[in-house]
């Protein structure tokens, strides 16, 4: 019964992080149409900027520091599409084009923002030792509890912004058709690069829970790439509910898989994944 | 052109060791993004499997070279390679735009995994020994698959199976409607592409001697040619080849004086490659042509605002 337990908390806690991942690379394709390989490099700045900041003289706690991660990726972000995406899409002749340049240039993102850490922090594995006991009568480290109730609460927030401002009004609307809603009076630039700050400061909060939770290394983001495209191909690309219901599916299989082989899990989420592709090719709430 | 292919196969009499080694690479990656252009340039699918197939070339050679001679292995490698395609092909090629994107770029990885499982529950090791071969062999060798990949790549496309293609990637519905098999035609030339580029992975695998997934199955292997087709141009097969020799040639300068930057820089330059010359190096020649002529053009009837 205890590993049932274990394998529900800790797959639910995993599902929602990869649910927030997602969420973030649905928001840049969906919207933005980029669809960002470099996504889970920027969980390994959250992560990394966590540990930094609690290894340094401050010792800041690592929840504290989220509110330091989330708007610095934020803005990175911002910056990104402001001085790269945008570029790129008002030269490019079609959408298309587009997706495969911005694609191309979001790879060579990764290599840049993977290497400048790698010089910063070396190829070590680190851990932040962060709320590590466990509550008493289960085997659950409380940090895990910590990272899962964060991640709820991030996901019910982006979702009441989505559904209840002007703004995600306007990222809605940019979203399903981006001319007509320029026509109606949004400034589909601004969403954009919005959009695509939102999208990376989600991935930014994940490494940054992330960092508590697992053991970090440089080299970590492009596994959690991987596991985003196939959560948000799984969701139905663009759908926001998709990508949380996606996220929370794999993280349960991930922590089955794990039960009995750890050395699965890829394999496993590839299987799932194509056994989902080939029944509903355009994945859950795909229309 | 016969000039080049002379001086290629004098080559290795008069130079040998670096020059040699360059030019093979160049070859290399010429012959993976002529491979890479030969389906993905007229349908508009983005495969990123090449480095899927370029490590399975890798692992045959790891498996055969030795036991069989190399040319013998070289073959098996893009028989390998072409039934593999086959299968991946007829399971994911119903798949369009960017899902087919992505599932082949998550196809790499989980190759890569898989064989890293089978090592270290099969053969209990990470990596493996590749049988070398000589710098000279190996040019030689590659030389012959560029050739051979070149010769595909303009056959198919002066056969039906061109055409076939080119209106697949214009309409597919409509293709299909005017009685072209399309699911047999994408599977057939994907799966013919990924010969090239397992035999360019088996030669390139007996000059590296040790070989393990993560180097067998490395993602640039994937995303280089794209960049390489995109920045020398697709419309023709010289744009590739001249993308493929200027990367290559860049990449070797950046590693050799910066070895530990080179990776960054190369990000770098992928980055400001696609934001100034989207259209590739063709591309820019002929909007160059393009602004020459249409000044002189302007010149001629008398106003800078004639239109160009």
């Amino acid at each position: 019964m205890s590993a049932v337990r274990d394998i529900i908390i800790t797959g639910l806690l995993l599902g929602g992080i990869y649910a927030l991942v997602s969420v973030g690379l649905s928001l840049q394709y969906g919207v933005g149409r980029v669809l960002n390989v470099a996504h889970g490099e920027f969980i390994m700045i959250g992560g990394f900027v966590t540990f930094w900041l609690w290894g340094s003289t401050i010792q800041l706690n690592a929840l504290v520091s989220l509110l330091i991660t989330a708007p610095l990726v934020f803005v990175i972000g911002w910056l990104l599409h402001s001085a790269l995406f945008r570029r790129i899409m008002h030269k490019a002749p079609n959408l298309d084009v587009f997706e495969g340049q911005s694609m191309l240039a979001a790879f060579g993102l990764l290599y840049v923002v993977q290497n400048i850490a790698r010089i910063i922090w070396g190829s070590q594995t680190y851990q932040i030792n962060y709320l590590n006991t466990t509550v008493t009568s289960a085997q659950i480290p409380v940090n895990r509890l910590v990272a899962l109730g964060v991640v709820i609460v991030v996901g019910v927030l982006f979702y009441l912004f989505l559904a209840r401002t002007r703004m995600g009004k306007a990222i809605r609307s940019s979203a399903q058709d981006p001319t007509t809603a320029g026509l109606m009076g949004v400034n589909i630039n601004s969403v954009l690069a919005i959009c695509f700050g939102l999208g990376l400061a989600m991935a930014g909060i994940a490494g940054s829970l992330l960092s508590f939770v697992y053991p970090i290394q440089t080299s970590m983001g492009l596994q959690y790439t991987v596991i985003a495209m196939i959560v948000v191909v799984l969701g139905g690309l663009g759908s926001i509910t998709g990508a949380m219901i996606g996220g929370v599916i794999l993280g349960i299989v991930s922590q089955l898989v794990t039960y009995f082989q750890p050395t699965w899990t890829m394999i496993a989420y590839y299987v799932v994944f194509v056994v989902l592709l080939l029944a509903r090719p355009k994945g859950i709430m795909g229309k | 052109m016969l000039v080049v292919f002379f001086a290629l196969v004098l080559l290795p009499q008069y130079n040998h060791g670096y020059t040699v080694t360059l030019i093979t690479d160049i070859l290399r990656y010429a012959t993976l993004t002529v491979a890479w252009v030969i389906f993905s340039g007229p349908t508009n699918y983005m495969s990123l499997a090449t480095a899927a197939f370029y490590g399975v070339g890798f692992y045959v050679a790891a498996v055969a070279n030795g036991p069989t001679p190399f040319a013998v292995a070289i073959i098996l490698a893009g028989v390998a390679s072409f039934i593999v395609a086959l299968l991946v092909g007829a399971l994911t090629l119903r798949l369009r735009g960017v899902y087919f994107c992505i599932f082949t770029f998550a196809l790499t990885l989980l190759i890569q995994q898989v064989v890293m499982e089978v090592e270290r529950l099969v053969t209990q090791t990470r990596g493996r020994f590749v049988e070398s071969e000589t710098p000279e062999v190996a040019f030689y060798a590659m030389f012959v698959v560029a050739v051979f990949t070149l010769a595909m790549a303009i056959l198919i496309r002066r056969s039906r199976y061109g055409l076939a293609l080119q209106s697949i990637g214009e309409h597919e519905e409509a293709a299909a409607h005017s009685g072209i098999n399309v699911v047999r035609t994408k599977v057939l030339v994907f799966a013919a592409s990924a010969v090239p580029m397992a035999m360019a992975g088996a030669i390139i695998a007996t000059q590296r001697t040790y070989i393990d997934p993560g180097i067998a199955f490395s993602l640039q292997s994937s995303f280089l040619p794209v960049l390489m087709a995109l920045f020398g141009g697709m419309g023709n097969l010289v744009g590739p080849i001249i993308g493929a020799a200027v990367f290559t040639y860049i990449g070797e300068i950046l590693l050799t004086k910066f070895p530990d930057l080179y990776m960054l820089i190369f990000g770098a330059v992928l980055i400001l490659a696609i934001v100034f010359m989207p259209n590739g190096i063709i591309g820019l020649a002929q909007s160059a042509w393009h602004k020459i002529r249409g000044s002189r053009r302007a010149a001629v009837e008398g106003g800078p605002n004639a239109p160009a």
